[in-house]
């Protein structure tokens, strides 16, 4: 007696508690094995590129805020230099400083939310994300002292921040700074050698050197392969050349690898952070701009790194209030480029470690 | 047959699989809740303690959905044949001495044979579902139930040998030390594959919430699902009864304490291992659990049932001053060699 099988298609997603919001991959499987990928995105498409031709530059600020959610201040910055270039206007010195500590604790943020939800997907019982969420309120309440959001800050503004610092800031700020290193070192201890952990991601979903740079991969997922490349350091911005830090990169690019780097970026945005807050002076908070905003006709693609990689805003001026043209390069959506090679061959467990490990904010796949 | 002892005894049982049920659902929720740095269910009474009232409740009154090509009949039935079976285990778990429904000869037989029926109740669903997470969880059930159930029974047949009885209600009167000092492999192992039977993290891979949904019961809804997760609950709770009856004496303790408080309180400390567990670990992958089952737990099974063989038939198992350091010293030796040799196999393509 023979016996037969086929293949049969499996859909994961659109609504699926591992697809980090509304997206669908139409699978392949033979048995539990991946055959075939099909990634399926736009779910949560909203014209966003669109809707920014129609409405001002400063009204688009809270647009940004909406595409990596988990890195709304990161965005802002972006989006800001972006115009700042258009319009050839200084950032005083206290803004920059502002700017990076809220773009750096940002980072930390969407690591911390990025680490929580991969062990998540490789079944980890929301144990680990939920000791996440304990320190990534930390940062949101910080975030909250000094724009009175939680989510969506819209805090950065073309020429500086909204607000001042409060007073409490700094302190609050400190005292935090000096409890991260022991919390992220305790992840360390119960993550980093947990055997589960090192059989579900160790030389799984390998994303090789020359494919990384292949894909336009960013961020972590990119140094998870061994790309020393990280805009902070590779093409200064802001006043990122002032700090010390380094450049944390894989050896194998796997999952494990784009794990580690992850938790090292988190130790080096402290690093800067301590930094920051040390030599933060005093001043003004915002340059001298005009309420109206006219950048003459021009263009610009300004990028920062955020916390998933390269993001880019791509403007095209033409003299009026509106842009004519607004893009974005978002690296969620560019590191997911490579996720079919990622996924042939592997199960449909691998599926969530790999998928978890690229760390997509589905804001900003579909924009 | 005495009916009046069956019947009495069928009611207190059913009483105390369903209290026992709620009060683990209510117990792990909370647990959970600590491990994880928050409250968990604090509205509904006194620390929550209504939670799995108010539960039970909102599981009557949803509606029952059944899936348009699913079997009718097979989806309708496999909740029940789970269900039973998890109860019936309890038949033959002694709350004091005697004191147990059936004081069958061959109990540890009767529990392994009821307990495996259960399998085919979560492959029913899963089938049955026309659903491709639910058939996912179903291949997986049988591919991983089946296979743990091996080392499962191997590891209590240490204890068998060491009682010389197939009996409960003899095997916790052999207790002179609990069997866990002179079984401490037997009791690991036999902790490891029940997890993996009943289901629970990191084995957990037959509902594997964030890969296939809720794998076997992805399509069941209402009562019917209720019925499911009465029967995950019985089956921990019948676990942590097996776990307590043969490795930690039964009801066997001080006298200031009545027979099945002594039980009771060893199915809790035994219930709280395995929630400990569940909050830690993350899953594993089906391949690797298959690897871990039959490279790993099989062998080390067979080399302690080996040991104890030679333990009881030299006379050394009744030195206790001798038998519990060797044992231990074994348990020790056996682990770190075995997994020395062996490899997951993860991380490896599998094409």
């Amino acid at each position: 007696m023979t016996f037969k099988t086929e293949h049969y298609v499996i859909n994961i997603g659109p609504q699926h508690p591992s697809t980090h919001g509304v997206f669908r991959l139409r699978l392949t499987l033979d048995g539990e094995v991946i055959v075939d990928v099909e990634p399926i995105f736009g779910y949560l498409h909203r014209g966003m590129e669109k809707l920014a031709e129609g409405r001002n530059y400063t009204k688009n600020i809270p647009l940004t805020d909406r595409l990596d959610y988990l890195a709304s201040m990161i965005n802002n910055q972006g989006y800001c230099m972006a115009v700042e270039d258009l319009l050839k206007i200084e950032v005083p010195e206290r803004a920059q400083y502002i700017r990076v500590i809220m773009a750096e604790l940002q980072r930390i943020g969407a690591h911390l939310a990025g680490i929580g939800f991969f062990l998540n997907d490789i079944g980890a019982f929301m144990t680990p994300l939920l000791y996440m969420f304990r320190e990534r309120e930390k940062i949101v309440e910080l975030f909250d002292m000094v724009c009175g959001q939680r989510l969506n800050y819209n805090y950065m503004r073309f020429g500086g921040v909204a607000m001042d610092l409060p007073d409490e800031f700094l302190p609050a700020l400190k005292k935090l700074l000096n409890e991260l290193p022991g919390f992220i070192n305790e992840y360390d201890q119960l993550i980093t050698t947990n055997e589960i952990v090192l059989v579900r991601s160790k030389g799984v979903g390998i994303l090789p050197r020359e494919m990384a740079v292949n894909t336009s991969a960013a961020g972590p997922v990119l140094r998870g392969s061994g790309v020393k490349w990280d805009l902070r350091k590779n093409r200064p911005y802001s006043i990122y050349d002032r700090f010390e830090f380094d450049i944390p990169v894989g050896e194998h690019g796997d999952t494990y690898d784009r794990y580690l780097v992850r938790m090292e970026e988190m130790r080096q945005s402290v690093r800067i952070l301590k930094q920051a807050a040390a030599q933060i002076p005093e001043g003004e908070y915002m340059g001298k701009v005009s309420k109206l905003i006219r950048p003459p006709a021009g263009e610009t693609y300004t990028a920062v790194e955020g916390a998933k990689g390269e993001l880019g805003f791509y403007i095209i001026a033409d003299g009026s209030e509106n842009p004519y043209r607004w893009h974005v390069r978002a690296p969620s959506l560019i590191n997911l480029t490579a996720l079919r090679e990622m996924l042939i061959g592997w199960k449909v467990a691998d599926l969530m470690a790999i998928f978890g490990s690229i760390d997509i904010v589905m804001g900003e796949v579909d924009r | 047959m005495d009916w009046g002892h069956f019947l009495i005894f069928t009611v207190i049982l059913f009483g105390f699989v369903i209290s026992g049920v709620l009060f683990f659902i209510w117990y792990e929720r909370r647990g959970l809740g600590r491990f994880q740095l928050r409250p968990g269910p604090n509205r509904a009474g006194p620390f929550g303690l209504l939670q799995p009232i108010a539960d039970a409740v909102k599981v009557l009154l949803k509606e029952d959905l059944v899936p348009a090509l699913a079997d009718k009949p097979v989806h309708f039935l496999a909740p029940l044949v789970a269900f039973v079976p998890a109860m019936a285990v309890f038949a033959v778990i002694p709350f004091g001495d005697g004191a147990l429904l059936a004081d069958l000869n061959i109990g540890i037989l009767y529990i392994m044979a009821v307990s495996s029926m259960i399998v085919i109740g979560i492959f029913m669903a899963g089938w049955s579902s026309s659903n491709k997470y639910s058939l996912l969880g179903a291949m997986r059930t049988i591919a991983q139930e089946v296979s743990y159930e091996i080392p499962l029974v191997l590891s209590i047949l240490g204890a068998v040998m060491l009682a010389g009885s197939l009996s409960l209600n003899d095997i916790v009167k052999a207790q002179d030390v609990p069997f866990i000092l002179l079984q401490p492999l037997g009791f690991l192992i036999y902790m490891t594959a029940a997890m993996a039977e009943i289901n629970r993290t990191p084995f957990d891979l037959l509902e594997a919430d964030s890969e296939i949904i809720a794998g076997f019961q992805t399509e069941y809804s209402g009562m019917k699902f209720g019925l499911f997760y009465l029967t995950e609950y019985a089956e921990t709770l019948s676990v942590s009864a097996i776990a307590s009856t043969l490795f930690l004496g039964g009801w066997a303790g001080p006298a200031f304490l009545p027979g099945f408080a002594w039980l009771i309180l060893k199915i809790i400390a035994v219930f709280s291992l395995i929630l400990w567990v569940r909050a830690t670990f993350p899953r594993l992958r089906i391949d690797q659990v298959m690897a871990f089952c039959w490279k790993f737990l099989l062998p080390l099974a067979l080399l302690n049932l080996l040991l104890t063989a030679v333990l009881v038939l030299t006379g050394l198992n009744d030195q206790l001053w001798l038998a519990i350091p060797l044992n231990l010293a074994l348990a020790v030796v056996l682990i770190i060699g075995l997994s020395r040799q062996y490899k997951t196999g993860g991380g490896h393509a599998v094409n």
